[in-house]
């Protein structure tokens, strides 16, 4: 039994790779490809009549194998299917870090998981709260209503937008330019910021389009994503290349940490560092970009 | 828990097993053919059996044909094998109870 240390709601996740729950193939060991955050899939992946196998095997993949620093996300199935409650009992009691909801469309969506996870820490002995949620918004009303699933619940750490559902409902395929989604994601992270969670983007599912992915994930770094979902490992070293912070970024956030630092107990509020005016609304800018590049192994100092 | 027909549970890829149960006639009926028999032939069996003992299965034929599987995947497949044969796979599993 590998006991979890308790799940950090806000942590590095620039990088989230699907596996199919199903095959022990992939989950034995999925931990060896560096990325920030595994999601076992229990939804999609698994084929319909396989849905109770894959419980049973991701019960005992949480149970047994050592997935490191790696955090664990389980994808359940959809509420509108027989299979979310028992997913949602597999996950507490094999101790997931995190739960993603499918199709969400609704505060009530998030509540009604919250009910069935609280449940279910009560029964397996898990101490409440632990279980973090995330929301995948897959159809137009989700995208409308994604502040108020952003902020259903003090579980949620995170939102993420589904592509292949939406753009279905959109009536719209992949553009290398990302017109297709242009609007949900900035709505969805608008409405991320505003709950003061964090927000990923979509799979990028053409394996032979390297130059569409690097197009694809650049955006996604420009408009202010955390991270983004993939189905590769070989997706993975671009991912965490394009988030790391430049060597410029790490040694300006130092800078601007220990002004705002050492000028707070002189008593000035605002100053300039290296001709630019900062003042403490730069403050978690800055810490953000240390953590990251301690993450990413570019920062050793212990201002964060 | 008794086995009242015959079922079946995983596939047959590398680092898999399939596992089917059927009724027996009192006892445990093992049949067992593995990728790593000499290795491990020992260690998958004293797995299932455990697996099958914490279960409350006493009559059963079993089939297992293992690619090279892990125990935590032996064990996975051997209960879904048994929950479905009573038709009991779908929910309320006792997770971290019989199972685990």
């Amino acid at each position: 039994m590998i006991p979890r240390p308790k799940p950090e709601r806000f942590r590095l996740r620039r990088t989230m790779m699907f596996m199919n729950a199903q095959k022990p193939g992939l989950i034995k060991d999925a931990y060896i490809y560096g990325c920030d955050s595994i999601m076992l899939d229990l939804e999609d992946a698994v084929a319909e009549n396989q849905k109770d196998a894959a419980r049973f095997s991701l019960y005992h993949a949480l149970k047994t194998i050592d997935y490191g620093d790696t955090e664990v996300i389980v994808r359940i199935n959809g509420l509108d299917t027989p299979h979310w409650q028992e997913d949602i009992r597999v996950c507490v009691a094999g101790g997931a870090d995190g739960i993603r909801i499918a199709k969400c469309e609704s505060a009530q969506d998030v509540l009604t998981v919250e009910q069935a996870v609280e449940e279910a820490e009560k029964e397996f002995g898990v101490e409440v709260g632990r279980t973090l949620l995330m929301a995948a918004l897959e159809s137009p009303k989700g995208i409308l209503n994604a502040y108020e699933i952003c902020s259903a619940s003090d579980r949620m750490f995170g939102v993420a937008i589904s592509g292949g559902d939406f753009r279905k409902c959109m009536q719209t395929s992949p553009q290398h330019d990302g017109v297709d989604m242009l609007f949900a994601r900035g709505q969805m992270l608008l409405a991320a910021r505003a709950a003061g969670i964090q927000c990923f983007d979509t799979v990028f599912t053409n394996l032979d389009d390297q130059e569409g992915f690097e197009a694809e994930v650049l955006q996604n770094k420009a408009m202010g994503f955390d991270g983004k979902s993939l189905i590769n490992p070989k997706q993975i070293r671009f991912v965490h290349q394009v988030f790391a912070p430049t060597e410029k970024e790490v040694i300006q956030a130092e800078k601007i940490v220990r002004a705002i630092r050492e000028n707070a107990e002189k008593g000035l509020g605002v100053f300039t560092v290296d001709g630019k005016m900062i003042d403490i609304a730069f403050l978690p800018g800055a810490e953000r970009t240390l953590k990251l590049a301690r993450a990413c192994g570019m920062y050793e100092g212990d201002l964060v | 828990m008794e086995i009242l027909k015959p079922a079946i549970a995983g596939t047959l890829e590398s680092s898999d097993a399939q596992v089917t149960v059927e009724p027996g006639e009192g006892g445990i009926e093992l049949s067992l053919t593995s990728s790593v028999m000499n290795q491990y032939g020992r260690q998958i069996k004293a797995t299932v059996l455990e697996t099958l003992e914490r279960l409350d299965v006493s009559s059963a034929r079993v089939t297992v044909v293992d690619k090279g599987a892990l125990d935590c995947t032996l064990k996975a497949r051997v209960e879904c094998a048994v929950f479905r044969s009573c038709g009991a796979s779908a929910a309320n599993i006792p997770w971290g109870g019989a199972v685990r």
